[in-house]
This record gives C-alpha cells, structure tokens and sequence, in this order.
C-alpha cells in the first residue's frame, strides 16, 4: 500500500526524515511512534505530497508520490495535524464544501447522503447548525475524521486522532478504526500514544530523530521474554525451592525464568505452595519504544540537569535489556 | 471550485460588512451634502463631488472616486491577503489539497473568487450611490444649462442620462480592473506567507508606496510602472470626447501586474512544502 525507499527531508541544515524505508501492507493496521519531533508528521506529509522529499522514492497504491498524487489521494483519507474547519460554518456545511472543492466520486445527488453517512460513524449523527466555532475539541477531532471519511477510502492515514477525546470517545474511534479495518481500509496511524497503538495495531514503526528505528509485527514486538511474573504469599519458600532461577524479587512478586508458566504453576502447587497470579512477561511496547529511542525533541535540559534526569536511568536500564533482545 | 470559492466568499460575513462600509462612505457623505448644500468648490475634493449638487445621476461617480484611493484597495487587500494564508490559518489548506484540489486550481480559483469581490464592491458602490444619489439630489438638474437632460461632463459639454450610464459603467469596469494589480500583489504575498494579515499588510505597503511615489516628481522616472499611476484614468470616461490614452495604459499596466504576480504566486505555491 505504502512503500518508501531512503526517504530523507532536510529543512535547512536540520534532517527532518532521514532514509526511511518505510513498508505499509494492504489490510494492515500499522502504527507509527515515535516522540515528538521524530519526524513523524514531515514523513506523513510527505506520503500525501504536502512536503516534497529532498530525496528518496514513495509509492502510495503503486503510484509514486508526488508525480501521480491526483490519482492516489481520492481513494486516501487524511487527518495531518488536527482537523481544519471554517469556523463560521456548521459541520455539515463544511463537509459539503470540502466535497464540492473536488473532483471523484463526490456528485452533488449524493453529497447530502455521503455527509450525512460520515457524521453519523463519527458519533456526530445529531449535531446541529451551530458553527464550528462552538464545537468542543472532541466534536472538532471527530469532525475532522468525518471528513476523512468521507470518499470510503482504502486508506486511511490519521496524525493523532484521538486528541481531545475522552476515553469513551478515544474507545468509540478505536472500534471505529477496526471496522473500517475489518472492511478492508488499510490504516496508518500516527501517535505518541503507546496504549493507542498497542490496542488498535497489527503492525509497528517507531521513529527517532528522523529515523524510522524499528518495522514489526505487533505479536514479534510483543513477545515473550522467556520469564513468568508470580505472585504469591510464599515468596521466600518459593525463592528456596526454584533456586536461582528467580531473577527479582519485589514483596510477594516474583520473576522467574521459566519457558512455561503452566509447568511452572504444577510444580509450585504440588509442593504445596500457593499462588495468587501467574503469568507469562511479555515486551511491552513502552520498554521497546523507549530503548530505542531518545529523549523528545521538545525537551531542552540544561548542560547541569544531567544529574536529575539520571533517576530515570534505571528504567531505561531496564528498556535497553529488552532492545537488546529484540535485536 | 471556482463556484465553490465563489460561494465561500458570499458565505463569510466579512464580505457583507466590508461591502456594507464601501457604500456606507458615500451614503455619509451624500447626507451631509443633502442636509447642507454646501457643495466643495470646482476643482477642490473629490472628484464630479460638485457637480452632484444638481444632478444625482453623477452620483456613482463622485463615489467612485471616494472609494477608489483607500477604501476598495484595503478591502481588496484584506480578501487577497486572506485567499491562500486564509486557510492555512484555519488548517483548510491541507484538506483542500488532500481532496484532493490541484495548486494550480486553487490559485485560480482564489483569483476568481478576489475578482468576484471586486466586481461585487465596485457594482454594489454604483448601485447604492446611485439610489442615493437620485433620492438626495434628484435626477433632474437643479439648473439646467443648455436642456433638460443635460449634465456637464469634465470638459464642459453637455451629456445625456444613457451617456452618462454607459461612461459610468465603463468608469466600473476600469476601477475594478485597477484593483486587481493589488489583489495580485496580495495573493502573491498569501502564498509566502501563512498569516493572513501579514499579506494584507504587505500589500497596502506595496500600495502606500506606489501612491506616495506617484505624487514625488522626484520619482517621475518610474512613474508609469507604479500600480496606482492610472488609477484616477477613469475620469478620463466622462471627458467629451473620451481620452483613451491613460485608460489604455492602465488597462495595460494592470495586466501586467496581474501576470507577473500571479506567476510569482504559482511558482512559488506549487513547489512549497505545506507545514501549516
């Protein structure tokens, strides 16, 4: 659906992208992190022919971007950067407008229909006339994904689109995604939301400083690390009976290396010993991303703060274990 | 999309008050000279301003040419400043672009829809002035010269009612071309920038400039290649007979301003990264 190669963007002497090999498959959820300032938004930008690549090739559908982007993009929905709205009019003029601007699919027999259709997924099927001005955040954010929606694209590309939800609303949109996804819409979806994209997604890229650092599965990034998180009320006679293979001990919690959680419930219960929960430890896609990428762009210490961010340290210890792992 | 950009700018309620304030001036300016009769003496003021005393048909004109120096330009300014750095403002550029909309398309149809304005204020000027100035002054001369349906032109010969209709649609039509050359300027500026009022802003500087320079002798030299220099040639419609030249040059200089600005604007549009 998607497909990059040593895609770069420079502003100036700063590299905004730099060689992105980026591979978006037909049907795929894929989710897109990274920090802010990881270049997401320029890379997305670029997929849709807003920015032009200083070098690099994109193909969007087969076709390359931005030489045939008339064709691609009435069959692309887009939300970049919150959504856009005259603020004098109502939703639904807005919607109508924006489909009288061009050209496709939208005839004027079904505009009303199509509008209308497009509020509704939304959650926005009852609005009334009232300006854009007077919408909250969520209604605004909804608006704009309406507005994606509104030619039935094969693919979706959304920057952030829960913005401004609340979580039943961010729920509403995530059921949303997956329907469309279930009818086929390939989705690229951008977030510095981890649990967003652990939730929704198939597939994984994480960029850092205009990196594209890492391209997965969900279920490889996700996987397990080969340990079993225990908790018990017996931890010390448990410690003493598996001898070692217990890497941590927090309280009654406990990490044991073990390749099968069932075989390792058997044993502890024969010996008498009681357990509250087991589990398998997977990756979770917060360590993975943090060990591979660095502090945000937006954050500015100063030469002497060194020190105080150090308390993080630990944590990222732990992160670059797992990054170790993982490649 | 031209439509649609013609109906964007009928739909925003900055089009409605900026027209209501270009015929609001003359409807001002009209009832004082109604409630004083004081006329300003020949030569002095505005334009055609005495000799609308006794007949209003030249009304339209005398407002004319109350607009034309400050009035038109900085609306037009406004709405061209507004064409492009308008919707990266309000975050419509990119989804405009997504729909996807052609640069090119959109440039033009920005053009369309600023000369749209600007026929709409120059016609919606004439017509209000024109009722005014038939209500307040009546359309038949308080003194009549040589016959009944006779008004004065600039050069002292007699004009007839028609005549003066048709020079005065003529007068229009030159004054909305000569707004263009600004209009130009500012949508040129709306490109380059994102903030709608910065581009407003540059091309009344551009205007300023021109209008300050045309009235340096100092600056003779350029004086034919300034936008404003032709811009009081309407006059020139109500001489009997009509002096083509000034309205010919212009005509000429407007278009020339127009093709130059707007190829800067299409250069520089259609290779731009929109960040907005």
């Amino acid at each position: 659906m998607i497909a990059t190669r040593g895609l770069t963007k420079r502003y100036g002497r700063v590299v905004a992208v730099r060689d992105v090999d980026l591979a978006v498959g037909a049907g795929d959820r894929f989710g897109l992190l990274g920090p802010n300032g990881s270049g997401k938004t320029t890379l997305v930008r670029m997929l849709l022919g807003l920015v032009f690549a200083t070098s690099g090739e994109i193909e969007v559908m087969g076709r390359p971007i931005p030489r045939r982007t008339g064709e691609v993009l009435p069959r692309v929905g887009a939300m970049v950067e919150g959504p856009g709205a005259y603020g004098h009019l109502s939703g639904r003029a807005n919607l109508a407008l924006l489909d009288a601007s061009g050209p496709g699919r939208g005839t004027r027999r079904t505009r009303r229909r199509r509008v209308g259709e497009a509020l509704e997924r939304v959650g926005l099927g009852g609005v009334d006339d009232r300006p854009v001005k007077a919408y909250s955040l969520g209604m605004r954010q909804r608006l704009g994904l309406a507005a994606a929606l509104l030619h039935e694209p094969e693919l979706l590309i959304l920057d952030e689109p829960t913005n401004g939800l609340d979580p039943r609303g961010i729920r509403e949109i995530r059921d949303l995604l997956r329907a469309l996804n279930e009818d086929g819409t390939t989705i690229l979806l951008c977030s510095h939301l981890l649990g967003e994209v652990e939730e929704l997604c198939t597939r994984v890229g994480v960029m850092d400083r205009g990196r594209l650092v890492l391209q997965r599965d969900m279920s490889d990034v996700r996987a397990l690390t080969g340990r079993v998180e225990l908790r018990t009320p017996d931890a010390a006679r448990v410690v003493a009976l598996l001898d070692g293979r217990v890497e941590h001990r927090d309280g009654d919690l406990l990490l044991v290396r073990a390749a099968d959680a069932a075989e390792l419930n058997a044993r502890l219960v024969a010996d008498g010993l009681r357990v509250t929960e087991i589990r398998p430890q997977r990756r979770t896609l917060e360590e993975v991303v943090l060990s591979l990428t660095g502090a945000s762009a937006d954050r500015f210490d100063r030469p002497g703060a060194a020190a105080d961010a150090r308390a993080g340290t630990d944590a990222r210890a732990d992160a670059d274990r797992t990054a170790g792992e993982l490649t | 999309m031209i439509r649609t950009e013609l109906v964007k700018m009928l739909r925003r309620p900055r089009t409605w008050v900026s027209l209501m304030l270009l015929c609001g001036l003359p409807g001002l300016v009209a009832a004082f000279l109604g409630v004083t009769k004081v006329a300003p003496p020949a030569g002095q003021g505005p334009a055609f301003l005495s000799a609308v005393l006794s007949n209003g048909t030249l009304y339209p004109a005398a407002a004319l040419a109350m607009v034309l120096p400050l009035f038109l330009p900085v609306s037009v300014a406004v709405v061209g400043g507004d064409s492009v750095a308008g919707e990266a403002g309000s975050g419509m550029l990119r989804y405009l672009l997504l729909r996807p909309v052609g640069r090119t398309r959109l440039l033009v149809a920005k053009l369309a829809a600023l000369v749209g304005f600007v026929l709409l204020a120059v016609v919606a000027v004439t017509l209000s002035s024109y009722a005014i100035g038939i209500a307040v002054f009546g359309a038949k001369p308080a003194s009549a010269v040589t016959g009944a349906s006779l008004v004065t032109s600039m050069s002292g010969t007699g004009l007839t009612t028609p005549q003066v209709l048709l020079r005065l649609a003529c007068a229009m039509l030159y004054v909305g071309v000569s707004m263009l050359g600004v209009g130009a300027i500012a949508l040129f500026l709306s490109t380059v920038t994102d903030s709608a009022l910065g581009a407003a802003l540059g091309a009344l500087a551009a205007l300023v400039t021109s209008q300050i320079l045309v009235s340096l002798d100092a600056a003779a030299a350029v004086h034919p290649y300034l936008p404003t220099r032709y811009w009081l040639a309407w006059i020139d419609f109500f001489r009997a007979p009509v002096l083509w030249h000034d309205i010919q040059r212009g005509l000429a200089l407007q278009a020339v301003y127009v093709a130059v600005f707007l190829a800067a604007a299409w250069a520089n549009f259609a290779t731009r990264d929109i960040t907005n």
